[in-house]
């Protein structure tokens, strides 16, 4: 909402400039978006006189006008603006001016006539074209006919006016008025407020004898109507069409915009309605009926709701109450005789109606937060006020009420004590009295104790907590003290699982992955893949995308689509992990398990190409290297083993590994399947994916110390020729198993399958290191030991050892 | 000549001589040819019989002492051209150490992971827990506990994505005040904690927003917890996160779950609070919501608001990280660019 500071003047005495106004509100009320002066960079922008307009002899459109600038010599001034005629005051941008947008006017000639400045249309000095009257809107506006020549324009059209535009929080509907603003700034300033309040001139009949309402209570607690005859409709004085304009609306006719003009006012929402289209003189408040149809005033159908509320008389709807009037009995050229309609709607109707219908207008949002309820007669009596004072209108005598429950002020009471205890001030009992009643409220003391009084436009006040708000606020926020809680000790410590998360990112970041966190809604065919165990999909009802439709099932394909990124922005070497959850859903259940992953992907290489070191292409190896020092660092329980999975449709057959701990799969590794990796648009790639809750849950080796044996080990080498399908495991559980006591470790160290091994096998070679903790080892143990390695490596793997 | 003299030139003789050596296999030469066994001082040595028997240790205690002396000039001379050898082996051995070091796998922890960390640590100093909770969330704990009913105006504020009429992808940390407050042992002290995590908006993405981003929830409840204490608490935050020069200040706001609400500024980054385009000319740049816990939140969880009450703050690390590094699109944090990623190597 859009407030005016010259209107706020009017009513209050401020000695402040509009953005200290602006600041104070922020900091007090509700959040300002911008303060707008419309005549800010603006230049040399003038009333003219037109005094001769002429056709352009070569142009069939424009014209050539003198015009009067309040100078000795009229100016010469080229316009194509359809509307333009001698004897109007115009807008004229001067040479040297500067208009909206920052666009300088500078003396042309326009098809070789000499144009000394530009006669301008409202939009061409700012104006939004939304709140522009329809009769300027294709052409250049005119000024009132007693605008003097060589004035500046922004006072006549109100630009000189700052503009301060509130974002008001759902609870504060009494900030959609200038009133409602006008009861907070006198708290904030402390100054008492003058508002006025209407007298109505009545004539005519007794309003009972015209029309009669009929209400549903439950869908309008009021509905209060007002009949005005014999108006003459036209165009609202300046005055009036400056407040709606600077608000945002644009001006109609006097009788719409002085309903537009109320609701700016009061905040309380009305609507003129042509009596003479009524079928009949009754009206009902009721919900809509299946089939029910109507035209809205911009034109638009609607098939109604059964939860609609709406207006109707005896042939069926007029208006889709509370947001938009009918088309059929609107105000339209002839309309003599209105019914006033000042109303409050039940705001859960009017907030459904209005999604429903897609039609969120100023009076639908102002229901929806609710009006002042006990302000509605107030607002019907000073429209019809006005329609007498500008359109000469007969206010018949009355209003018809078709419902009237207006609710009791809430009262509630407070103690001094709670206030200080809870904002942590020590203010007096004078202090929060005076700030309670300068909002308005009534407050009786009684020892501690405050009995609080609230006024019905206060909707939002309810209960102690919401007083402490008002006082907070009231009393700035800037003196509350700053402290920190008190009390009881508490111990912040992290807790295992949140310590395993820690050290798995900070050993997966020194292992050379970098950090990713990826999109966990994510396509239906993506969160499918690379699934570590069976599941349902978990599908939002309304995506937004296809491309974010689906809780992701694994982390891999998150970290493929950000290679995939890299990849495209010519990013070739891109190692990556993501820590998070995937969601499991089991059939018949509507929520999903929430399982802690670590992933990984590698795409080209870890360690960049340098002048001292050629780059070394990712493979399989270096990704179960990561993955085992991982691993290690987690110091699972229990043998970590890699068995070959050829099944995962997503990964290379021959490249991809199950990833058990002590028997149970944890995750997998292994290469992406190169149709997997083209469909992503990405290059060879090697990823792993783990289940982070089960090395969570698994029991850990705890730090131990071991005595490093001060006797010599000895080493010996083994090389041998196996058949290609024996497996470097199964070899070194055989070696370890039958290596003897004092076997320390197997180490592989060469691997060799090429031309100098017969065809279908390979050649191994391992360092077998001894070592007795206690004494020296002697030459004969070892070569014993290591000649029983070798027997049952022939006898049992059918090794040939070379 | 005498024996003694015969020493004497023996002496100068082979002194020159260690003194002219140039290398190594001069300075052995030398050593065999003056001390070896058909020396010249072995000679003399062998001549002594012929000499007066009080004579004799005279001139052998000063052959000794000439041997001693040859010796030493001889491992001098050693230990003089080893180490010329040495240097100009070092000599050789120079590098071009401006030549870049050989690269390393290093891997850096995502900007807003840092920062969840950065505010994780803060609090656990000050006696808080570190909570997580479900994604997938009940439409009871993300909105109606919070006190939000079906049918609310401020569920508009939210657009949220539901999967069925009571399930949803959480809109806010917040439900996990719900969870812990019905949870809590108050008779065990008082509850102080923080839920970090992930959150979901039906929005579009564009450079300032994105349909999941990240929300740590603060949540303090005590017999005594004050407003104050809420503001100091925001305050310790700040200049945690953004350094002691940085101010607070507390707006009036509106959350449902809260009362008083209000919003956190902070000095504006850019210009320092005299104001600039960044804090749209008002030197300070809204960080944060917070408030006094709603009663009704309270009395939902089963937790009696006459006799507890306190703070509860939501903190958005995007936005933060968006501020302090002048990130200007937030979808960098979910594309995860590489040369994204790696900007933020600071540690410590």
């Amino acid at each position: 909402m859009k407030i005016s500071y010259n209107w706020i003047k009017e009513y209050l005495d401020l000695d402040v400039k509009p953005v200290d106004l602006a600041e104070k509100i922020e900091r007090t009320s509700v959040e300002v978006d911008d303060v707008i002066k419309p005549s800010d960079g603006l230049k040399k922008i003038v009333v003219g006189h037109v005094l001769s307009v002429e056709a352009h002899p070569d142009s069939d459109h424009l014209h050539i006008c003198q015009v009067d600038v309040g100078e000795a010599e009229p100016l010469q001034i080229v316009c194509g603006a359809p509307n333009i005629a001698e004897g109007q005051n115009v807008i004229v941008a001067l040479p040297g001016s500067r208009i909206a947008n920052n666009v300088k006017i500078k003396k042309s000639k326009m098809r070789g006539v000499p144009s000394a400045g530009m006669i301008c249309a409202l939009q061409e000095i700012g104006f939004s074209e939304d709140v522009v009257p329809k009769a300027y809107v294709e052409g250049i506006y005119v000024l009132p006919e007693d605008a003097t020549p060589g004035d500046a324009v922004y006072d006549y059209l109100g630009m000189n006016d700052s503009l301060i535009d509130l974002d008001v929080t759902p609870n504060r509907g009494d900030m959609l008025s200038l009133y409602g603003t006008l009861h907070d700034l006198a708290a904030i300033y402390d100054k008492p407020i003058d508002l006025d309040h209407p007298a109505v001139k009545e004539d005519g009949a007794a309003i009972d004898d015209q029309l009669a309402v009929h209400v549903d209570e439950t869908l309008s607690s009021q509905y209060r109507m007002r009949l005005v005859k014999n108006l003459k409709l036209g165009p609202s004085p300046m005055w009036l069409q400056i407040r709606l304009w600077n608000a945002g609306m644009r001006p109609i006719n006097n009788v719409v915009d002085i309903t537009n003009y109320i609701m700016l006012k009061y905040g309380q929402p009305l609507h003129a309605f042509d009596y003479d289209k009524f079928a009949g003189e009754d009206v009902y408040v009721r919900t809509a009926k299946a089939g029910e149809k109507l035209t809205t005033l911009d034109e638009n159908d609607h098939d109604l709701d059964e939860n609609d509320i709406v207006i109707a008389d005896q042939k069926g709807p007029i208006a889709l109450a509370g947001i938009m009037g009918g088309l059929d009995a609107s105000i339209h050229d002839g309309t003599t005789t209105v019914a006033i309609e000042s109303a409050v709607f039940e705001h859960d109707h009017i907030r459904k109606a209005a999604q429903r219908h897609n039609l969120h207008t100023d009076a639908s949002q102002r229901f929806e937060r609710g009006v002042n309820q006990a302000g509605v007669q107030e607002a019907l009596d000073a429209a019809a006020q006005l329609m007498n004072e500008l359109a000469d209108g007969e206010v018949q005598k009355g209003s018809v009420v078709g419902s009237s429950n207006i609710p009791e002020p809430a009262v509630i009471t407070i103690t001094l004590p709670h206030v200080n205890a809870i904002l942590g001030t020590e203010l007096t009992m004078d202090q929060v009295a005076h700030i309670l009643e300068s909002l308005g409220f009534k407050v009786v003391i009684s020892a501690e104790t405050l009995t609080v009084t609230v006024p019905v436009r206060r909707n939002d006040i309810h209960i102690p907590a919401d007083l402490l708000e008002e006082i907070a606020r009231i009393y700035g926020y800037d003196q509350l003290p700053a402290t920190l809680p008190t009390g009881r000790m508490t111990m912040g410590s992290l807790t295992t699982k949140q310590r395993l998360v820690r050290a798995t990112r900070k050993s997966l970041e020194g292992l050379g992955l970098n950090q990713a966190i990826s999109y966990a809604l994510t396509t239906a065919d993506k969160a499918k893949m690379f699934m570590m165990q069976a599941s349902e999909t978990t599908e939002l009802a309304w995506p937004m995308t296809v491309d974010h439709a689906v809780l992701r099932m694994n982390l891999i394909t998150g970290l493929l689509d950000d290679i995939a990124y890299n990849s495209a922005r010519k990013v070739k070497d891109v190692a990556l992990y993501e820590q998070g959850r995937v969601f499991y859903r089991e059939d018949g259940q509507d929520r999903p398990a929430e399982e802690e992953h670590i992933a990984g992907a590698i795409t080209g290489t870890l360690l960049p190409a340098a002048w001292n070191q050629p780059a070394q292409p990712v493979d399989f190896f270096q990704m179960k290297g990561i993955v085992a020092a991982y691993l290690k660092d987690m110091a699972v329980n229990g043998d970590v083993t890699y068995v070959p999975n050829a099944d995962m449709p997503e990964m290379h057959p021959g490249r991809t590994a199950d990833i058990l701990v002590h028997g149970h799969r944890i995750g997998f590794l292994g290469e992406v399947h190169p149709s997997i990796a083209k469909k992503f648009k990405v290059g060879a790639t090697y990823v792993f994916e783990l289940n982070l809750q089960a090395i969570v849950d698994m029991p850990k080796q705890e730090n131990q110390y071991d005595v490093i044996s001060r006797y010599p080990a000895i080493t010996r080498d083994i090389a041998m020729l196996v058949d290609n399908d024996i497996t470097n495991e199964q070899i070194v559980a055989l070696i370890e198993r039958r290596g003897g006591a004092f076997l320390q470790s197997v180490k592989l160290f060469d691997v060799y399958d090429g031309v100098k091994v017969p065809k279908g096998k390979k050649s191994l070679a391992y360092t077998l290191t001894y070592q007795d903790k206690h004494e020296t080892l002697v030459d004969d143990a070892v070569t014993q030991a290591f000649d029983k390695v070798s027997k049952h490596l022939e006898e049992d793997l059918g090794a040939e050892i070379r | 000549m005498s024996l003694k003299d015969k020493l004497s030139e023996l002496r100068q003789r082979g002194l020159a001589d260690i003194k002219q050596s140039t290398d190594l296999k001069d300075v052995n030469q030398v050593r065999v040819q003056l001390l070896g066994k058909k020396g010249p001082i072995t000679e003399v040595l062998r001549g002594m019989r012929d000499l007066d028997a009080a004579e004799r240790p005279k001139v052998g205690a000063f052959a000794n002492e000439i041997r001693d002396d040859l010796t030493a000039a001889l491992t001098q001379r050693k230990a003089e051209l080893e180490q010329a050898v040495l240097n100009a082996q070092l000599a050789k051995e120079t590098l071009d150490v401006t030549l870049p070091g050989t690269p390393v796998a290093k891997g850096e922890p995502h900007v807003i992971q840092q920062i969840v960390d950065q505010i994780e640590d803060l609090f656990l100093g000050m006696g808080y827990q570190v909570l997580s909770g479900p994604e997938v969330e009940e439409d009871k704990y993300n909105f109606e506990m919070m006190n939000l009913p079906k049918n609310h105006p401020a569920r508009d504020m939210q657009d949220t994505f539901y999967i069925t009429k009571d399930i949803l992808m959480r809109t806010q940390t917040s439900p996990m005040q719900a969870r812990t407050l019905e949870k809590h042992d108050f008779s065990k002290g008082p509850l102080k904690m923080i839920s970090p995590g992930v959150v979901y908006r039906r929005d579009t993405d564009d450079p300032t927003h994105s349909h999941q981003f990240h929300q740590v929830e603060g949540l303090v409840i005590d017999k005594h917890i004050t407003m104050a204490d809420l503001k100091g608490t925001l305050q310790v935050l700040a200049h945690e996160l953004f350094g002691d020069k940085f101010d607070v200040r507390l707006r009036p706001s509106y959350f449902p779950f809260t009362e008083p609400s209000v919003e956190a500024d902070i000095t504006c980054f850019n210009c320092g609070g005299k104001g600039c385009k960044v804090c749209k000319n008002t030197g300070w740049i809204e960080v944060l919501g917070a408030g006094m816990v709603h009663p009704n939140v309270l009395k939902m969880a089963g937790v009696d608001p006459d006799v507890y009450g306190g703070f509860a703050f939501g903190v958005g690390p995007d936005r933060f990280a968006m501020l302090k590094y002048g990130v200007d699109d937030i979808r960098n944090f979910y594309l995860n660019d590489v040369r994204f990623l790696t900007q933020f190597t600071k540690k410590g």
